[in-house]
């Protein structure tokens, strides 16, 4: 009885943080396009580069991105950097116990992260970090609040800060980074592009196999119909 | 030995052939059933689906809690076609619900419930429970957040039973909390008890159909106007080869529909796959937002509605019991409905109005179901509760005194 008062409490009450409060600025609409395999390439590679580091993406196998046109020996050159076979899944180069102690939080698996948040979350979550010294990591998150990760990209993307108007959030470059801002978007939708591959690796081939099912399907209406005519041809 | 030697052969040791003229050569049925009749053998074809998908997911996945959210991902990456086989599952599931759905609704136009046929109705609505425990204790076995908070609030409501409720959450879950033991049982009743419970009751449905014949939009009893020299309904025709062919047209319209889902949206944007769940299970962190998928969410919103304490039962308790009696007054409706006629088209205004609003009720409940609730949307979720509830309870009396139109003697085109 305790129990299922408790329960309808959080049902009812409480915004408890699974992902934190709601972003803070409406989200930017992803500009990808899961058919382009060389942005899912490019992604690849900073998938591999920055975010395996600390995440892993445990039910993908390397070998698998044949679907975006690289083959073992691509993956084996551009993808894999501590020895794993092409073969292996892409399990993350951290203990889970150091992600904790540094984090505070194990950081998620990125495998299917893009089906629960959605691309747009995604691409407008990795531009939205701003410079905040009462947080550990000092970076905060206008869509994430109080996001344990730091901000990764820093480099590329340089530091923002963060002007707050009332309700009104704007990010003002502070440092500028490696790249201009609309070379730091393309970059992220390159990546957001590859996270939306890695949730549904077969969704190419869904769509693809699916437009013939549905010509087969179409076809055999109008058999079936020209059927069902001819043997009620004799109801009235 | 020629086909017919071998089928004589057969027939001195099975009823072969008189199964075969009872059931569908010599089975005559209403030979004016429009679209709502699809909806019947359209639920047989979804039930053939799950059971086929099914078998194949069962070979893939971990009942485990360690592994369960993993194997799915497996089955949907590395096991050849899987993706194909889990969306037409879980695709299926949803769709399951939406031919059971319309083939009830059809029921209730046309008064199918009513004499002769209240028993093919009471099976009809056990099917409709197993249906219900299938698609939960499914829900359950990918583990994600969705799954697992999903269940813990109908877990929570058995626990909501007075006296015996903490022991009967208890004893359902193997353990004190929804875990592992929970995961494995579910699995077991999943794949193993309800099917089994599901394809009989389909089975005893289709035999109780089959004696006293199919009900048809007038409404009218074909076996009472027979042809005197065959002894055949006049209104009658043969289920097979008539609505065989007819249903394999079905089949294939509703095959366009299934297939546009599983290969173009098969998230249904987050109704059919929920978003969260592609967050695997979390003892520790509370979804923000916890609602069923939306087949459940009418009755859903009915259990939220109630926010007073009202004869010694507190309001969480009186919730449950409204939801239970949500989905059980169902079976009542061949008692309920006191009218003359069983066909919408030949009964009176109230009738009408009053089957609208329980529409109205159903869409609106099931909406509600979805949103979080705020003081507006619980306002609307008790008026609306009340409507569903009207639509049921009053019907003895507004059935009574409304205006019917004479039923013809013959079936309209």
């Amino acid at each position: 009885m305790m129990k299922f008062k408790i329960l309808l409490f959080l049902l009812c009450m409480v915004p408890v943080a699974l992902f934190a409060a709601e972003p803070r600025i409406p989200l930017n609409k992803a500009p990808i396009d899961t058919a382009d395999n060389a942005s899912l390439q490019r992604g690849a590679i900073t998938f591999a580069n920055y975010c395996l580091t600390c995440h892993g993406a445990s039910f993908m196998r390397y070998n698998r991105h044949r679907d975006i046109g690289l083959d073992e020996k691509a993956v084996l050159e551009q993808l894999v950097y501590t020895g794993q076979k092409a073969g292996d899944l892409m399990l993350t180069a951290m203990r889970e116990k150091e992600g904790e102690g540094w984090f505070g939080v194990t950081p998620p698996d990125l495998s299917v992260i893009a089906r629960s948040h959605g691309a747009d979350w995604l691409y407008t979550y990795l531009r939205a970090f701003y410079r905040d010294d009462t947080t550990v990591s000092g970076w905060n998150n206008l869509v994430f609040d109080r996001a344990a990760m730091p901000h990764v990209l820093y480099k590329m993307q340089g530091s923002q800060i963060l002007e707050a108007d009332d309700d009104i959030y704007t990010l003002h470059l502070e440092t500028p980074g490696t790249m201009s801002p609309s070379e730091f978007d393309d970059y992220v939708a390159d990546l957001v592009n590859y996270l939306v591959y890695l949730g549904e690796p077969a969704a190419n081939d869904r769509k693809r196999i699916g437009f013939f099912v549905m010509i087969f399907l179409f076809g055999m209406l109008g058999l079936t119909y020209a059927l069902k005519r001819e043997y009620w041809r004799d109801i009235h | 030995m020629s086909k017919n030697a071998i089928i004589e052969w057969i027939d001195k040791r099975f009823p072969l052939t008189s199964n075969w003229k009872a059931h569908l050569t010599e089975y005559y049925a209403p030979k004016n059933f429009n679209f709502w009749y699809y909806f019947g053998s359209l639920a047989m074809l979804v039930l053939v689906n799950q059971i086929i998908t099914g078998i194949f997911l069962t070979m893939n996945y971990k009942p485990d809690a360690s592994m369960a959210f993993a194997s799915v991902e497996y089955i949907m990456r590395d096991v050849d076609y899987g993706w194909l086989i889990r969306y037409m599952h879980s695709t299926g599931a949803s769709m399951f619900f939406v031919v059971v759905y319309l083939h009830m609704f059809r029921g209730m136009l046309y008064g199918s419930y009513q004499k002769p046929r209240e028993l093919l109705w009471l099976v009809g609505m056990g099917i409709f429970f197993i249906l219900m425990s299938l698609a939960f204790t499914g829900y359950i076995l990918p583990w994600g957040q969705m799954s697992y908070w999903g269940a813990q609030v109908i877990i929570s409501m058995f626990g909501a039973i007075p006296l015996i409720g903490d022991t009967l959450s208890q004893w359902l879950l193997g353990d004190f909390t929804l875990s592992d033991a929970a995961l494995n049982r579910f699995f077991a009743y999943h794949v193993v008890t309800l099917p089994i419970l599901l394809v009989t009751l389909v089975f005893v449905h289709i035999l109780a159909l089959h004696e006293v014949g199919s009900n048809n939009p007038d409404g009218i009893e074909i076996k009472k106007n027979r042809d005197p020299q065959t002894n055949i309904p006049v209104d009658g025709i043969p289920f097979h080869p008539y609505y065989s062919v007819k249903d394999i047209f079905g089949v294939i319209g509703f095959l366009i529909v299934f297939c546009a889902i599983i290969f173009f949206a098969p998230e249904f944007g987050g109704y059919f796959l929920e978003h969260n769940n592609f967050i695997p299970a979390n003892q520790l962190q509370t979804p923000d937002h916890i609602a069923p998928v939306w087949y459940f969410t009418p009755y859903y919103s009915m259990l939220r509605a109630v926010t007073v304490n009202f004869l010694w039962i507190d309001a969480k308790l009186w919730g449950v019991i409204l939801m239970a009696a949500s989905v059980v007054i169902f079976a009542f409706l061949p008692w309920l409905d006191k009218s003359k006629v069983k066909s919408i088209r030949y009964k009176g205004p109230i009738f009408k109005f009053a089957l609208g609003m329980f529409v109205l009720s159903f869409f609106v409940l099931g909406w509600l179901g979805m949103k979080s609730p705020t003081p507006l949307y619980t306002v609307l979720a008790q008026i609306f509760t009340v409507i569903y509830f009207a639509f049921f309870l009053l019907m003895p009396w507004y059935s009574k005194i409304d205006k019917t139109k004479p039923e013809p003697t013959r079936v309209k085109e």
